[in-house]
C-alpha cells in the first residue's frame, strides 16, 4: 500500500508539470495586457514598455518559464502583478472560508443525504423514495444563487437570524463563526445532498437485490443490520467517490455561493485574478487546484481499499 | 456590627450601582466603538495602490483617503489652498512661491518638506496628462529657502499652475515622501505614508476582500469648512473599512440589513428599491457626473476618413443611448460639450446630431460621399461591465441604420484594454472604435480631456489622430490669461474635434450613492470622500 501511495505521489509530478505548462502557456495566449491594467488610461507607449520591464514580461516566454518553476522549487509562488502582495499570502488568507464551507458542506450532506438515500431505496416507490426523489430533482435543478436569495430574504432580512453576507473565522469564537458560514452551508448542502442521495440510492438498489442481502434476511438479521452492515458498506464506493469530487470542487471554488454570501474564498480570487490578468496569482491557484484533486484522488483510492477488502493495488 | 452592616449594605449598594454604571458605560462605549467604524462598498476593489502609477479610480479614492494635496477644487469649481498656506508670484509671473501650512506631517512622523512636494510633483507630472504640459512650461520644482516653502520656476508664464496642482481626478497630485516620490514613476511605491487625514492599515489589507483605514489623529484639518475636495478634512469616524462586495443584490442587502454603512453606486436598477427604503438616502454627490464616449481609431481604414468618422458619430442618437444605460431620465442628461455640461466650459457646438438624434441623414450622405466600401467597422463590446456593455449595442445598430457593415466583436474589458493599445491593422487584430466612459472631472478641460489630445502616435491617446491645429489651440488654452478667453479656445477645440470626427460625447450620466440614514455629513466631491462624515 505504501509502495502504491509513493508511486502515486510520483505520478502526480507529471501531471502538475503539464498542468503548469498548459496553464502558463494559455494565459500569456489569452488577449489582455497587465501593464496596461496597471497603467489605466493615459500611458504613453513608452510607459506601458517600462512597467512591461518592470514586471518582466517583456522576457521570453521560456527564460519567463523556467523563473516560475524554479520560483515554484523553491516554494515561493511570486508576487501579485497588482497589489504587490506574495501569492501565498492571498492564497492563505482565502483558504480558511474556503476550507470552513468544503467541510461543513459535506458534512451536513453527508449526514442528511446518505441516510436518506438509504431510506429511499429501502422504501423503494414509496411516497417516502417519491419525496427524496423531489428533493433531489430541485436540488439539482434550482440554481444554486436562487437559494441562497431565498435564504437571506427568509431567514436574514425576514426572520434577522443571519447575517447577509461576510466571513468571521473560527478564531473569533465558534459562535461569530457558525452565524456566518450557516446560510451559505445550507444553500450549498442543498446541491450536494440531491447529489449523494441519489448516489446512494441507486448503489443501494443495485446491492439490495443481491443473493447476500437476501441470504443475510433470511438468516434473521435486523433490517437495521443488513442495511447498514452488509448493504451500505458494500456500496459505499460510489459514494465516497462523488463526496471525494463534490470536496474537491468546493476547495478548488464555488464561485457564485461565495459572491452571493460575500465569502473571501478561492473561487473569488481566481476569477478576480483572471479579470485582471494577475499571472502569479492564476498560475498559483490553479496549480493548487489541481493538487487537490490529486490528493483527493489518492485519498478516495486509499478510501476503496479500506471499504472494500477486495480491492487491492499493486 | 451595625456600623459594618450599614457599610457593608452600602458597599454592596454602591458596588451596585458602581457595576450598574460600568455595564451601561460599557454597553454605551461597545456602541460608540461599533458606530465609529464606517463600512463602505467601493464600485470595485483596490488592486493597486499607488494612485500616480495608475489612473484607476479606485486608486484615486485611496489616494484622497492617504494622501493630501496641496490644492483642491471647492464646490465652485474654484481651486483653494490644502496642503499650501499661502503663494506669491513674481512680476514676470514665472517664480511661483508656496508656502506650507504649519503642522503638516506624514504617518511615520516626518515633516512634510518642501523637497517632498518637489519630488511629488514632479513624479506625478511624468505621468499624468496635465501634469506633463505644466512640467513642459517648467523650469524647476525644487525645495525653497524654509524647509516648509517650494518653488515652481516656469520657462514661459503659464496660467494654470494651481488648477493643475488642484486637478481633482485622476491623476491627482498627490503628495508623498520624497523616498517614495523618487520611486521610478512606472513602478509602484514600496509604502503607504501619506500625510492624509486617514492612515492606511497594510495587516488588514486583502485585494478583492477588505481596504482599512484609520483615523490620522495628528492630521491637523484646515479650519474652512469642507466643500467637494477643499476645505477642512474633519474625520468623524475611527475606522474606514471598504468592503469588496462582487454582487450587487448582496450589497444591496447588506445595506438595508444594516451591515454596511455606504454603497457607492448602486446600478440603476435597483434604485427603486432604495429610493423606497426610508432608513437609506440616495444622492447624487458627483454633479458632473460621467461623461461616456465612443472614440474611433483613425489609424484603420475606412476610419481614417473624417466624413466617415463623422458618419459614424451622425447616426448616434444619444437619448437611445442613455435609455438603454440608464433607463430613467433623471439620471441622464443629453450633452454634447465636450467640456462636461454644468461647467464654465460647456458649449453645445457641433452637437446637435447627437442630442436631437436628427443626423441620420447626413450620416448616410457622408457614407455616400467618402464612397464608402463596406468594410466592417470592428467596435470593440466589453460584455463583463454593467457601465459599458449597452452602448456598443446601440451605437452598433445606429450605425448599420445609416448603411455601416458593424463586427461588434464581443470580450471582457481586459482584453480591450490591452488590445486598444494596438495600432495593428484590422487583418492584424486592430479595432476601428470602443466606447468608454469617464468621471466628468477627467474631461471638464482641454488639457485633462484625453480625446481632443491631437498628437497622433506620438503622444496621443488611443485612436490617435493627428490634428496639429488641436495642438496649437490647446497649447493657447494653456496660456489664456482669461476665463472668457480659454472659453472662446475650449468652443473652437470642440468644434475642430466634432468636425474631425476624432470623438463624440454620447451622453451624461449620473450614479446615485446610497447610505444609511446614520451618516451624517457626506459630501458632494470629485470622489468618494470619508472625512466631515460621523455614525451615530
Amino acid at each position: 500500500m505504501l509502495l502504491y501511495i509513493l508511486q502515486r505521489i510520483l505520478a502526480a509530478v507529471p501531471v502538475i508539470g503539464f498542468v503548469a505548462l498548459f496553464v502558463f502557456l494559455l494565459l500569456r495566449l489569452t488577449p489582455g495586457d497587465p501593464a496596461a491594467i496597471i497603467a489605466g488610461d493615459t500611458a504613453t507607449p513608452a510607459q506601458l514598455e517600462a512597467i512591461r520591464d518592470s514586471l518582466g514580461l517583456n522576457e521570453p516566454l521560456l527564460i519567463q518559464f523556467f523563473t516560475w518553476i524554479g520560483q515554484l522549487l523553491q516554494g515561493d509562488f511570486g508576487t501579485s502583478i497588482l497589489s504587490r502582495k506574495p501569492v501565498i499570502d492571498l492564497i492563505a488568507d482565502r483558504m480558511e472560508p474556503t476550507i470552513s464551507l468544503a467541510l461543513t458542506t459535506i458534512t451536513l450532506s453527508v449526514l442528511i443525504a446518505v441516510p436518506l438515500g438509504v431510506i429511499a431505496a429501502w422504501k423503494q416507490g414509496t411516497l417516502i423514495d417519491r419525496f427524496v426523489m423531489l428533493l433531489s430533482v430541485l436540488g439539482f435543478s434550482v440554481p444554486v444563487f436562487v437559494i441562497g436569495y431565498l435564504m437571506i430574504s427568509t431567514f436574514s432580512l425576514g426572520l434577522g437570524w443571519f447575517p447577509v453576507q461576510g466571513f468571521k473565522p473560527i478564531s473569533d469564537g465558534i459562535g461569530p463563526f457558525l452565524h456566518r458560514i450557516t446560510l451559505p452551508t445550507l444553500t450549498l448542502t442543498l446541491l450536494y445532498i440531491a447529489l449523494i442521495a441519489r448516489i446512494t440510492r441507486t448503489s443501494m438498489l443495485e446491492i439490495l437485490g443481491d443473493d447476500y442481502i437476501r441470504t443475510a434476511r433470511a438468516k434473521g438479521l435486523p433490517e437495521r443490520t443488513v442495511l447498514m452492515r452488509h448493504a451500505l458498506r458494500n456500496c459505499s464506493v460510489p459514494i465516497i467517490t462523488v463526496i471525494g469530487i463534490g470536496f474537491a470542487l468546493i476547495i478548488s471554488g464555488v464561485v457564485v455561493t461565495e459572491s452571493v454570501f460575500n465569502l473571501p474564498g478561492l473561487g473569488r480570487l481566481t476569477v478576480d485574478a483572471v479579470l485582471s490578468r494577475d499571472y502569479p496569482v492564476i498560475q498559483a491557484v490553479i496549480l493548487l487546484a489541481s493538487l487537490i484533486y490529486v490528493a483527493i484522488n489518492l485519498l478516495i483510492d486509499i478510501a476503496y481499499v479500506l471499504l472494500d477488502p477486495r480491492i487491492r493495488y499493486s | 456590627m451595625t456600623l459594618q452592616l450599614k457599610s457593608n449594605a452600602m458597599g454592596r449598594g454602591l458596588r451596585s450601582t458602581l457595576l450598574s454604571a460600568m455595564l451601561a458605560s460599557s454597553a454605551l462605549l461597545a456602541g460608540a466603538v461599533e458606530a465609529q467604524t464606517l463600512r463602505a462598498v467601493k464600485h470595485s476593489d483596490l488592486r493597486v495602490l499607488d494612485p500616480i502609477l495608475t489612473t484607476a479610480y479606485m486608486s484615486r479614492n485611496h489616494g484622497y483617503m492617504i494622501f493630501d494635496t496641496l490644492y483642491a477644487l471647492d464646490a465652485d469649481l474654484v481651486p483653494q489652498p490644502q496642503m499650501v498656506d499661502s503663494h506669491e508670484v513674481s512680476d514676470d509671473q514665472l517664480t511661483y512661491t508656496f508656502t506650507l501650512r504649519d503642522g503638516l506631517k506624514f504617518h511615520d512622523g516626518a515633516d512634510v518638506t518642501g523637497a517632498d512636494v518637489a519630488a511629488s510633483i514632479k513624479r506625478w507630472g511624468e505621468r499624468d496628462g496635465m501634469g506633463q504640459v505644466l512640467m513642459s512650461f517648467t523650469e524647476s520644482i525644487e525645495q525653497g529657502e524654509a524647509p516648509n516653502q517650494f518653488v515652481i520656476k516656469l520657462r514661459e508664464p503659464y496660467g494654470l499652475v494651481i488648477d493643475s496642482l488642484a486637478k481633482p481626478s485622476s491623476n491627482v497630485p498627490f503628495i508623498m515622501p520624497a523616498r517614495l516620490a523618487e520611486t521610478p514613476s512606472t513602478e509602484p511605491i514600496p509604502e503607504q505614508i501619506g500625510s492624509g487625514p486617514f492612515k492606511w492599515v497594510a495587516d488588514e489589507y486583502q485585494p478583492g476582500v477588505i481596504a482599512v483605514y484609520e483615523k490620522n489623529e495628528e492630521y491637523v484639518p484646515r479650519d474652512e469648512p469642507a466643500s467637494f475636495a477643499a476645505g477642512g478634512k474633519v474625520v468623524k469616524v475611527d475606522r474606514v473599512e471598504w468592503v469588496v462586495m462582487p454582487d450587487d443584490q448582496t450589497a444591496l442587502n447588506a445595506l438595508q440589513a444594516g451591515e454596511i454603512d455606504y454603497w457607492e453606486g448602486p446600478p440603476s436598477d435597483l434604485l427603486p428599491i432604495l429610493d423606497a427604503n426610508p432608513d437609506v438616502t440616495v444622492r447624487n454627490l458627483n454633479a458632473l457626473g460621467y461623461q461616456t464616449i465612443m472614440r474611433p481609431n483613425t489609424l484603420n481604414a475606412p476610419m481614417d476618413d473624417p466624413r466617415i468618422r463623422r458618419a459614424a458619430i451622425a447616426s448616434v442618437n444619444q437619448k437611445n443611448v442613455l435609455d438603454a444605460l440608464v433607463g430613467n431620465p433623471e439620471l441622464y442628461n443629453l450633452c454634447g460639450a465636450m467640456f462636461v455640461c454644468g461647467t464654465p466650459l460647456a458649449s453645445d457646438v457641433g452637437s446637435e446630431t447627437l442630442t436631437k438624434g436628427n443626423g441620420m441623414e447626413k450620416a448616410k450622405a457622408l457614407l455616400e460621399e467618402a464612397g464608402y466600401d463596406g468594410t466592417p467597422i470592428v467596435i470593440m463590446h466589453p460584455t463583463d461591465v454593467n457601465t459599458l456593455r449597452t452602448q456598443p449595442v446601440v451605437v452598433a445598430q445606429a450605425m448599420r441604420d445609416a448603411g455601416f457593415e458593424v463586427d461588434l466583436q464581443a470580450m471582457d474589458w481586459q482584453t480591450l484594454v490591452g488590445k486598444r493599445a494596438s495600432q495593428a491593422s484590422i487583418a492584424d487584430g486592430g479595432w476601428h472604435m470602443f466606447v468608454t466612459n469617464w468621471v466628468g472631472a477627467d474631461v471638464f478641460n482641454p488639457l485633462v480631456n484625453n480625446m481632443v489630445n491631437g498628437k497622433g502616435t506620438d503622444g496621443g491617446w488611443f485612436g490617435w489622430p493627428t490634428v496639429p491645429k488641436l495642438e496649437e489651440l490647446r497649447m493657447s488654452y494653456a496660456t489664456a490669461p482669461t476665463l472668457d478667453e480659454q472659453k472662446k479656445l475650449a468652443e473652437e477645440i470642440q468644434a475642430l474635434a466634432y468636425e474631425e470626427g476624432i470623438y463624440a460625447p454620447i451622453g451624461q450620466y449620473f450614479v446615485p450613492s446610497a447610505w444609511s440614514n446614520n451618516l451624517e455629513g457626506v459630501l458632494d466631491a470629485p470622489a468618494p470622500l470619508f472625512w466631515n462624515i460621523s455614525k451615530n
